[in-house]
């Protein structure tokens, strides 16, 4: 079953190390490859520069050394849209909101796959570090090898009618493995640094580009018991947990934010790494998704309610609503709402939802915001 | 499977006649035309052929030639050369929306220094209104820069007619004539054109060579400076290779332009005709009063990315309006002055631009696969 060459694959093309080296193993494999870019913002500066077109360029490169035509699409609309809109609404709310997961939900996973289809693609592939696993028919998400860099957590709102169109052809492989690839091959990305942050944030100041969107309101920081610890930049500044930037001197730090009233525009900051008001034994979840659905009304599993966190125990109740309520087996710090909880089993990525609600003791915390 | 070629208008095969010609004097005649030496004076008396025959072409004196690196560059100094040669005399310049963004961006440029540019709108048919360049004319409009065929639509402009009209003004009146050139005889006298811009590469010539003719009282700010060649206004070694190319193209076409423009519009319309058998397709602008060399279709329901993709893909090669911009498309500044940017004609126009290898046979292949794309892509879309 070698029609390797009869498949389409469409690579989705950042300019990046990662999705240059996906795009190359696909087309050793034989497979029938084309690379798109899609240029989802554009941070078009005054003098005309603008990161995507060098981002291009970069593609046009790759591509052109691999030999696959290339294209790039336009789905800045789309974003705005879907992403942005979302990311500043939750900000809007007090929340800490994951663009990454809207945008692979929204954008690379929806938009730019229907468009890959169109083009009549049998697959799409990224450059995200996560396995599928493709037995009798079924098809599960799994944690990329490279444990550092695994990306299931961003993932977690796929669901298997989408990963079956879709590859993961670096999720075997260990960054460093990736790297050694591309300078092998002397791909023109080889060196390129990764990118961080958000992706249409970019290198600039996170306060600053988020007060061109939402006006920033200054307030007042204060203990959970009222005492004044000075001003704060606006609410939206400032994420559950959050050590740097708050500007408290004095003894009985570090102080950390525990908190946010919206109503009052109060920012809670409180002292102590193992401060209680930053724990929590439970949570409530809304748009859920699971890769496979799950029978169980109640299940074990582990999960991760950041990026890059260690697995912790929990136990998933599917509500009649439809949302999780998910209780911790151990108390957990920082769990905050507008993050993603994911759920694994073993090496298998379940799924995931948005955390809405925090509980300790049965008592919702509702100084969370 | 055989890759059929639509995009004419952005550029063009070389003709084997050019080529040879072109690669005779590579390997002759390598010398500097400013030289004064012998090898010198081959060269020079190369560029002066080209340029008397480039001129009769458009029936201009061979003094009134300058030599520059294609369409782009002849535009930009006849547009800001002259606006910045003649500020004292006003600064005021009028265009229209759907000049090419050579002319475009020029004047853009032009108003961050102090001037004050009219771009005038289109109607329907994609065509200025001469009573609307006859409202926009001041005291001090010093330059006028209407295209002859737009190079997204086809639609011709009444170049004429606003000649005649601004005869007895001060402004001096530009026109890109880089899509007309080849398909409709050319007299700079009649058209009442003071400046007039011209490509080799859209005529089967090669890339990298254009000329603007420029009336001999017109006076141009040089935007090159470090030499004497072309007398000032462009200095820079001439590229000789180019010249000849350009001079081999302007002979295979010059004297043939109404016989190649009938030619055209019949391979034109028997396209079309086999493109419409499919239900909703719009010609943008219009299919008889156009340039016979463009066809620019709406096909509703279908978006330009996607189907350009999948022409490209199955061998069918065409562009949507300009080339695109910072690696993705923009709406194309001409549909929108026509039909406006949220117009389901603007979000899936796609520009066929014909030349030398069309034949019916190939034609219609091409019709066919582009049929076959459409209704795949409008049943996937609904």
């Amino acid at each position: 079953m070698n029609d390797n060459k009869n498949t389409r694959v469409v690579v989705g093309m950042s300019g990046g190390v990662d999705s240059s080296v996906t795009a190359l193993l696909l087309k050793e494999q034989g497979y029938d490859v084309i690379g798109i870019f899609m240029k989802n913002w554009d941070d078009t500066d005054d003098d005309g520069f603008c990161t995507a077109t060098e981002d291009y360029e970069d593609v046009i490169r790759v591509c052109n050394q691999l030999d696959i035509p290339y294209f790039a699409v336009n789905f800045e609309k789309q974003y705005w849209d879907k992403v942005f809109s979302y990311f500043l609404d939750e900000y809007k709310k007090g929340r800490t909101p994951n663009p990454d997961v809207m945008c692979n939900k929204e954008i690379k996973f929806k938009a730019f796959l229907d468009h890959a289809l169109s083009l009549g693609a049998d697959y799409v592939a990224t450059g995200h570090y996560a396995q599928l696993r493709r037995t009798n028919g079924k098809i599960e998400l799994l944690r990329g090898v490279d444990t550092n860099k695994d990306q299931t957590y961003f993932l977690n709102q796929l669901s298997s009618d989408v990963l079956e169109k879709v590859m993961f052809p670096l999720g075997h492989l260990p960054k460093s493995d990736v790297r050694k690839i591309a300078e092998t091959h002397g791909l023109a990305t080889a060196k390129k640094k990764d990118s961080t942050g958000i992706c249409f944030i970019g290198e600039r100041d996170f306060k600053t580009f988020l007060s061109e969107y939402l006006p920033a309101q200054p307030g007042r920081m204060t203990t959970m018991d009222g005492v004044d610890k000075g001003e704060h930049d606006g609410l939206m500044y400032y994420t559950i947990g959050q050590r740097q930037g708050l500007g408290i001197g004095g003894p009985g730090g570090p102080w950390f934010v525990v908190g946010k009233n919206l109503e009052e525009n109060v920012l809670y900051v409180e002292a102590g790494e193992n401060n209680p008001y930053l724990s929590s034994d439970a949570l409530l979840a809304s748009d859920v998704n699971f890769v496979n659905s799950i029978q169980d009304k109640t299940f074990k599993a582990t999960a991760k309610f950041r990026y890059r966190q260690r697995d912790s125990g929990v136990t998933v109740t599917q509500q009649t609503d439809g949302r999780l309520y998910v209780s911790f087996d151990d108390e957990e710090k920082a769990v905050t709402p507008g993050q993603a909880v994911v759920f694994y089993q073993g090496d298998v990525c379940l799924g995931g939802a948005t955390i809405d609600e925090v509980y300790k003791d049965g008592q919702r915390l509702d100084y969370l915001g | 499977m055989e890759t059929i070629y639509f995009d004419h208008a952005a550029t063009t095969p070389l003709h084997p006649e050019v080529i040879n010609k072109m690669t005779d004097v590579m390997k002759q005649n390598y010398g500097n035309p400013s030289s004064i030496h012998q090898y010198g004076r081959h060269a020079r008396k190369v560029v002066d052929e080209a340029r008397r025959v480039i001129a009769q072409s458009i029936k201009a004196d061979e003094r009134d030639i300058i030599f520059t690196s294609g369409g782009t560059e002849a535009d930009n100094l006849a547009v800001v050369g002259t606006a910045l040669k003649y500020r004292d005399k006003g600064k005021h310049i009028i265009t229209t929306n759907i000049e090419h963004h050579a002319v475009l961006d020029s004047c853009h440029y032009l108003e961050t220094i102090g001037f004050d540019v009219t771009y005038l709108p289109v109607n329907t048919k994609g065509v200025v209104e001469l009573d609307d360049v006859k409202q926009a004319l001041r005291d001090d409009t010093i330059l006028v820069s209407i295209m002859m065929v737009n190079n997204e639509v086809g639609s011709i402009q009444p170049i004429e007619d606003i000649g005649a009209l601004i005869k007895d003004h001060q402004a001096y009146f530009h026109t890109d004539a880089v899509q007309a050139y080849g398909i409709m005889p050319m007299d700079v006298n009649k058209l009442g054109v003071d400046l007039l811009t011209l490509t080799a590469h859209k005529i089967n010539g090669p890339k990298g060579i254009g000329a603007l003719y420029k009336k001999h009282d017109v006076k141009l700010q040089a935007r090159h400076f470090g030499g004497e060649q072309e007398r000032k206004r462009r200095p820079g070694t001439e590229n000789i290779v180019g010249i000849v190319g350009f001079k081999s193209a302007v002979e295979l076409i010059h004297g043939t332009e109404l016989h190649r423009n009938a030619h055209y519009q019949r391979i034109k319309k028997l396209f079309f005709n086999e493109l419409n058998t499919l239900s909703n397709v719009c010609v943008n602008s219009e299919l008889d009063e156009t340039s016979p060399l463009i066809l620019n279709v709406s096909f509703l329901g279908t978006h330009i990315e996607q189907v350009l993709m999948n022409l490209d893909l199955e061998g069918i090669l065409v562009s949507s309006g300009s080339a695109c911009t910072a690696g993705a498309m923009e709406s194309s500044h001409v549909l929108t002055a026509i039909y406006g940017e949220q117009s389901e004609r603007t979000k899936s126009a796609i520009r066929f631009s014909f030349g030398i290898n069309h034949s019916d046979e190939n034609i219609k292949e091409a019709a066919r696969r582009v049929k076959q794309v459409i209704e795949r892509l409008r049943k996937l879309n609904n």
